[in-house]
Parts: C-alpha cells; sequence; structure tokens
C-alpha cells in the first residue's frame, strides 16, 4: 500500500443550516484509484468541490503530500497539484486539442504563443497516457466524440505534472466502447503514480478500475475499504442503507443530513 | 518523438488501433483530399465569398466596359475599404457572439470631433461650446478611469491621449486630427465594452442605445445641416492618393515577401521539428501565387489610369497598404498571441475560458475598445474620401454594412468562428456590387435590394454549413 498522498480528517461542511458533510475522513493514495461512490445527495460532488477549494471547508484538517494546507480557492488546489475533470467538460468546441490543453496556461514570451512547443508537449502528454484515438492533436474538439472529449479533458488535467486528479462521472454520457477508452486511461493515470478519484454511479466501472471504494451515506464516510474485500452487493447496500453487516455506520437509521 | 506506430495496438480491437497521433506529413493528395472532405464537412471558411467574388467580377465586366478599367477598379477599393475596416473591428467583437450596433455612429463622432479640431483649429473648446465641451472631457475621463479599472490599459492610454490633446487645445495638424479620431474611438469602446462586460446589458442593447445617442451627439457637434470640409491635403489624401510608382514597388516586397518568408520560415520549422505540416509543393504553389498575383496588381495599378490626358494617375492607393497592415497586424493578434486565443476561447465557450482562469470581462471589454478604435480608422477614411464631415457621417447603414461584410465573408454571428480576412473579403463583395451596380446605371432600390439578397445568401449558407457541421460530429 502506497504512501497517502491526500487526506481529510474530520472534514465539516455546512450550506447554511444544512450540515452536508460530516466529519468526513478521506484518503487518497498515490498510484491507486479510488471510488467515490454514494447515492444523490449523499456529498459526493460538495466533497470534491471542497478540495477543490470552491467551497473551502468549515472544519478539519487536510494535509497534501504530509504537510498539512489550507485550500481556499480553485488555485490554491492547482498550485498544489489537484485537477478536476467536471462532468460538463469544460472544453472549447472551437478551438483545437492543444489548444483545449493549454487554454489559461499558453507557453510562449510576451504575449505570443510558442506553438510548436505546446505542440509538442500535448503529443508527449497524450502518448504517455498511451492515447491514440485521435488523430491528429491539431484536430478540432467539436469534431470529436464523447470518449475522446473525455479523454483531451482528462489529458488536460494531467499535463500540469498533477499529483491528485478528481474525474466526476466520467464514463455518464458513453457507450461502451468510449468507456472502456475512458477506463483504460484512468488505469493509466494510476500506474503513473497520480492519485486518481473516480466518482461514479456505475458498479461495474467501480469494481473495474477501483482499488478503493469510499462509500458515502447522507454526508458521511460509511466505509473506506479494498475494492477485493467487498462484494457488488455490499457496495449497494452501503450507498442505500449505509450499512452492511460488519461495514457501515453504526447506527444509520439515526443519520440525518 | 516516439513512433507511435511502433506500439502495440490496444487490445479493444480495431476501433482504436485504426487511429494514432500521426507525425507523418500528408502527400498533397491526401490534403487535398482532406481539404474537399472538410468542406462537405461544413467548413467552408470564405470560399462562398470568393467564388462570390469572381462571379460578381465576371458578371460586372461582361455588362459594363468600364468595370474593369484600372481608374474604376482603383476606386473600388478606395470605396470599399471604410467599411472594411469597420468590418474588421468588428470581427473581434462578432467572436464573442456579441454585436456592436455603435460602431457607425461612433466612427461619425470620431469623425466630427476630428473635423471640428480641424476646422476650429485645435480651439475645441471654442467649437463645442462650454458645456459639451466639458462634457465631452467628463466622458473622456470616465473612459480612462473605466478602462484602468478594467485593467485595459491601451485604452486608457488611447482615450488619456484624446483628453491631453482635446485639454491643452493642440494645434490642428492632420496627424494630430488622425490620432485624435483613433483615440476617441477607443474612449467610446471603453464605455461601451464596460456597459457590456461589467454592467452586464446585453451588447445588442447597450450599443443600440448608443447607436441612437452618438447620432444625437453627430449633430449636436456638426450642427444640423452643417457640413465640416477636411481642407487638408495629407487627410483628402488618406482614400485619395497613390503610392508612387517606386514605393509601390517597394510595398509589393515588403508585403509579398514578408508573406512569403513567414509562411516558409513557419513551414520550415515544423517540418524540421518533426510536427505535421502542409504538403511543401502546396505551401510553394501558395506563396508563389499570392507573389505572383501581388506583382500583377502592383503592375496593373502603376500604369496610368487617368482618362484624361492632361493628368497622370498611377500608383497603389494608399488605403492597399492601410488596409494590409490593419489585417496583418489583427490576424496577427489573433492567431499568435495569447489575447488572440482567449478572445476565441471566450468565444467558443465563455464557462471553460472562466475555469481556464481567462479573465472574462476584460476580454468581453477589449473587443468593443477594438471595434470602436478601428471604427475610427474607418471614419478617418470614408471622411478623407469625400472630403468632409456632415451629420449623417457613420449613419444609415454604414454599420449594417460592415456586419454584412464581416458575415459575407464568413464570420458566424454565433461566435467563435470568423477570421480577418473575412472581413477584407467580404468588404470586397459589397464593394463591387455598389459599384458595379452604379456602373450599370441601376437606381438606390435595386443596389439595395441586391446587397440584401447576397447578405441572406450568405447567411443562409453559414446556417447551412452549421447544420451540416454539427451532423457529421458523432
Amino acid at each position: 500500500m502506497s504512501e497517502p498522498i491526500l487526506e481529510l480528517r474530520g472534514v465539516n461542511k455546512s450550506f447554511g443550516p444544512v450540515h452536508v458533510l460530516h466529519d468526513i475522513d478521506f484518503t487518497v493514495r498515490a498510484g491507486e484509484v479510488t471510488a467515490l461512490v454514494g447515492d444523490n445527495g449523499a456529498g459526493k460532488s460538495t466533497l470534491v468541490k471542497s478540495i477543490a477549494g470552491i467551497h473551502p471547508i468549515d472544519s478539519g484538517e487536510v494535509v497534501f503530500d504530509g504537510k498539512p494546507v489550507t485550500i481556499n480557492g480553485p488555485r490554491d488546489a492547482a498550485a498544489l497539484g489537484i485537477e478536476v475533470v467536471y462532468q460538463d467538460l469544460a472544453l472549447c468546441d472551437n478551438l483545437d486539442i492543444v489548444q483545449n490543453m493549454f487554454l489559461g496556461r499558453e507557453r510562449g514570451k510576451a504575449g505570443m504563443l510558442d506553438e510548436t512547443d505546446m505542440e509538442q508537449a500535448a503529443r508527449k502528454t497524450l502518448t504517455s497516457l498511451s492515447v491514440r484515438t485521435v488523430k491528429s492533436v491539431r484536430t478540432q474538439v467539436s469534431s470529436l466524440s464523447g470518449g475522446q472529449r473525455q479523454t483531451v479533458a482528462i489529458a488536460k488535467a494531467v499535463l500540469w505534472n498533477s499529483k491528485v486528479v478528481l474525474l466526476d462521472e466520467p464514463t455518464a454520457a458513453l457507450g461502451v466502447a468510449q468507456t472502456r477508452q475512458v477506463l483504460d486511461l484512468v488505469r493509466r493515470l494510476a500506474e503513473q503514480g497520480l492519485g486518481v478519484v473516480l466518482i461514479s454511479h456505475n458498479m461495474n466501472d467501480v469494481f473495474e478500475v477501483a482499488d478503493r471504494i469510499a462509500c458515502l451515506y447522507l454526508g458521511r464516510m460509511a466505509a473506506e475499504v479494498p475494492t477485493k474485500d467487498v462484494t457488488h452487493g455490499q457496495v449497494v447496500e452501503l450507498i442505500t442503507a449505509g450499512r452492511s453487516g460488519e461495514l457501515g455506520i453504526a447506527r444509520p437509521e439515526s443519520a440525518t443530513i | 518523438m516516439t513512433n507511435t506506430t511502433s506500439e502495440k495496438a490496444s487490445p479493444e480491437g480495431a476501433a482504436i488501433s485504426d487511429f494514432g497521433i500521426d507525425t507523418t506529413s500528408k502527400s498533397t493528395g491526401e490534403a487535398l483530399r482532406d481539404y474537399v472532405a472538410r468542406l462537405r464537412g461544413g467548413e467552408l471558411g470564405s470560399l462562398p465569398a470568393l467564388l462570390g467574388l469572381v462571379v460578381l467580377l465576371i458578371v460586372f465586366s461582361s455588362l459594363s466596359d468600364s468595370f474593369l478599367t484600372l481608374g474604376n477598379i482603383a476606386n473600388l477599393l478606395a470605396q470599399g475599404a471604410g467599411t472594411t475596416i469597420i468590418a474588421m473591428g468588428l470581427v473581434f467583437v462578432l467572436l464573442l457572439g456579441e454585436i456592436d450596433l455603435s460602431a457607425g455612429t461612433a466612427s461619425g463622432v470620431a469623425a466630427s470631433v476630428m473635423a471640428l479640431h480641424l476646422v476650429k483649429g485645435g480651439n475645441l473648446l471654442g467649437g463645442m461650446g462650454d458645456t459639451v465641451f466639458y462634457v465631452f472631457c467628463g466622458l473622456l475621463v470616465l473612459a480612462v478611469v473605466l478602462a484602468a479599472l478594467m485593467r485595459i490599459w491601451a485604452g486608457a492610454a488611447l482615450a488619456a491621449v484624446a483628453l491631453v490633446i482635446a485639454a491643452v487645445g493642440v494645434p490642428a495638424n492632420p496627424w494630430v486630427e488622425m490620432l485624435l479620431a483613433i483615440c476617441v474611438g477607443a474612449a467610446i469602446g471603453c464605455i461601451t465594452g464596460f456597459l457590456v462586460a461589467k454592467v452586464g446589458i446585453p451588447s445588442f442593447v447597450v450599443t443600440l442605445a448608443l447607436f441612437l445617442a452618438w447620432g444625437g451627439v453627430i449633430l449636436q457637434l456638426i450642427g444640423q445641416g452643417g457640413t465640416l470640409g477636411l481642407n487638408d491635403d495629407v487627410l483628402f489624401k488618406v482614400a485619395n492618393g497613390n503610392l508612387s510608382t517606386a514605393g509601390s514597388w517597394l510595398l509589393f516586397v515588403i508585403a509579398a515577401g514578408g508573406y512569403a518568408a513567414v509562411v516558409l520560415t513557419r513551414h520550415f520549422s515544423r517540418l524540421r521539428k518533426g510536427l505535421v505540416a502542409q504538403p511543401t509543393p502546396m505551401v510553394l504553389t501558395r506563396v508563389g501565387a499570392v507573389l505572383v498575383l501581388g506583382a500583377a496588381a502592383t503592375y496593373a495599378l502603376t500604369l496610368n489610369r487617368s482618362v484624361s490626358n492632361v493628368v497622370v494617375i498611377t500608383g497603389v492607393p494608399y488605403v492597399v497598404p492601410l488596409v494590409l497592415f490593419l489585417l496583418v497586424v489583427g490576424t496577427f493578434v489573433l492567431d499568435r498571441t495569447r489575447y488572440g486565443r482567449h478572445v476565441y476561447a471566450v468565444g467558443g465557450n465563455k464557462e471553460a475560458a472562466r475555469r481556464a482562469g481567462i479573465n472574462v470581462p476584460q476580454i468581453r471589454m477589449s473587443v468593443f475598445v477594438i471595434a470602436s478604435t478601428a471604427a475610427a480608422i474607418g471614419a478617418i477614411v470614408y471622411s478623407s474620401k469625400v472630403g468632409s464631415v456632415d451629420p449623417n457621417a457613420g449613419g444609415g447603414n454604414t454599420l449594417l454594412m460592415a456586419v454584412g461584410a464581416a458575415v459575407i465573408g464568413g464570420t458566424s454571428l454565433f461566435g467563435g468562428k470568423g477570421r480577418l480576412r473575412d472581413a477584407v473579403i467580404g468588404g470586397a463583395v459589397l464593394a463591387t456590387i455598389t459599384n458595379g451596380m452604379g456602373l450599370l446605371k441601376q437606381p438606390a432600390a435595386v443596389v439595395y435590394i441586391v446587397t440584401g439578397l447576397v447578405l441572406l445568401l450568405a447567411a443562409s449558407i453559414d446556417a447551412l454549413s452549421r447544420r451540416r457541421a454539427a451532423a457529421s460530429t458523432r
């Protein structure tokens, strides 16, 4: 088991009177895929947005690479090397792959663009991820398929020497073959030593790529277990009831939002 | 660069291994087939406008003997230049999916301030009257503040220069007048842009309101029924003067040589670095075509085109290098700078641009500054063409013609798609229609109807090609 790259301890978050996250402990390890599962409204998105700095946490501790840190905004998270790939991919259709990957962080001197440098770097990143699904890095994003777009969005996140990548439902809108491509890519990210968090509703995907499964139930961390120690049924029970046999919260029926 | 083809294909089968990030350049045949495929896929660019221009040239030259004379062609260039320059500025606004309806009357304001300053010998206070002058200066101060607030330093600097020229009362001088017009244009753009980008009023409404307001300002500055003559040799020559024969050829050497040098350097540097490049024969053909056409045009324009035996008119009109210069600078900004990339990004997906850390309000405001500044340059040209500024300057359909030029050239009104050369090609189409119909002695009614139909045709092509492009993805 590798060292934790990102650790959350006792994290709480409320929106006004609504207590969304209760004392969450959550660990992301380098070189592993951690699946974050939970029913709608369990707090998955809030947790991701807290890590990304969009919703700063109310209380609790965030440890990154062994050092306690505070994340107050998206820029703090990006500076640490935490990248989020959101469900709506945030790509510009009218730009090509290279232009999208470097958007907002273009290379070049004095306001000019160093296209050669960017094109080579983009191609290197895509090659390192064994992405061979796009014909040319100069293809416009508007002509890419859903899976290819997802690939570009993920590659964009990896380009910045990031250490933790959070993927919000990357396969939600994809067909079978495209889901395959993206899951392979997720695996390769972990093999490259990144800490990967995969939010998904699809149990097949989770069991296929995740090393560990973290299950949220009504804003509480019900269980955080290695994938090989649990069955499909147990995870579903954890998601829906917060408890499954020995696993889960002690008295889920008393849990409230 | 690793050779991707040597890597093992994914086990998932043909669907994936069929592709690869190609590092091999295409052959000429493949590149041509690719281009045809893109055309069929709906990426037409400015091709329809270019074809339309060729058709118009053939039609008019067969119907009128005087159309394809050197004198008329040179005249056509000067006629179209003002609208074209305004259209180039509008391309920036259209790229964001916004509209600037006030660019026409804003150009009129710039022109009338310029003319007033010239006529009154630099005494704007005397020319405008106390109240108007202080309001004018107040607006310039406001523009400086707003631009500085949004950190658009170029806009702030230009507005400040206008303020200094107005307040100090710099004596009349043709160069100062032109600078003043440009600075006033920039200041107007700062105000428009701030209202759109920061206050958040839809650009259609802001610029519609300002279209009316600036129209009133022009009337106030010039006076009902008045006309301000531009009695100055330099100002007159902007649209009516020509380069000397030697100057014309020098322009050819600089422009065509520069184009060839830039294209070839880039092409061979990409080849050297192992990046995908256009096939060399195609690049050479393109450069060759530009050199030959440029040389032919320069030669033709250096012949005597005067209809009388008394005077000799030769040389490339000044407006040609002016439009070329603006085209080159603007294209460079859009294609080669971070700013230009951000303009396209905001036009393509505002939310993606925001998340990528781009200052979206700043970009949105800046395009209005560019549009109004370009409009002011256009105003200098069209005022110079007629030699005076009257209360109708920039009114009527000046703006709509400019928007039409950009759209006919292939700029999309939905944002994110378009290039500066679209405006030039579209401007040429419109100028050709106006000029050719005039030579055929057609009444204004027919000219307007034909122009409208051409614009409608261009918009339909844009819409249809969009539908085609949408259908060909996924």
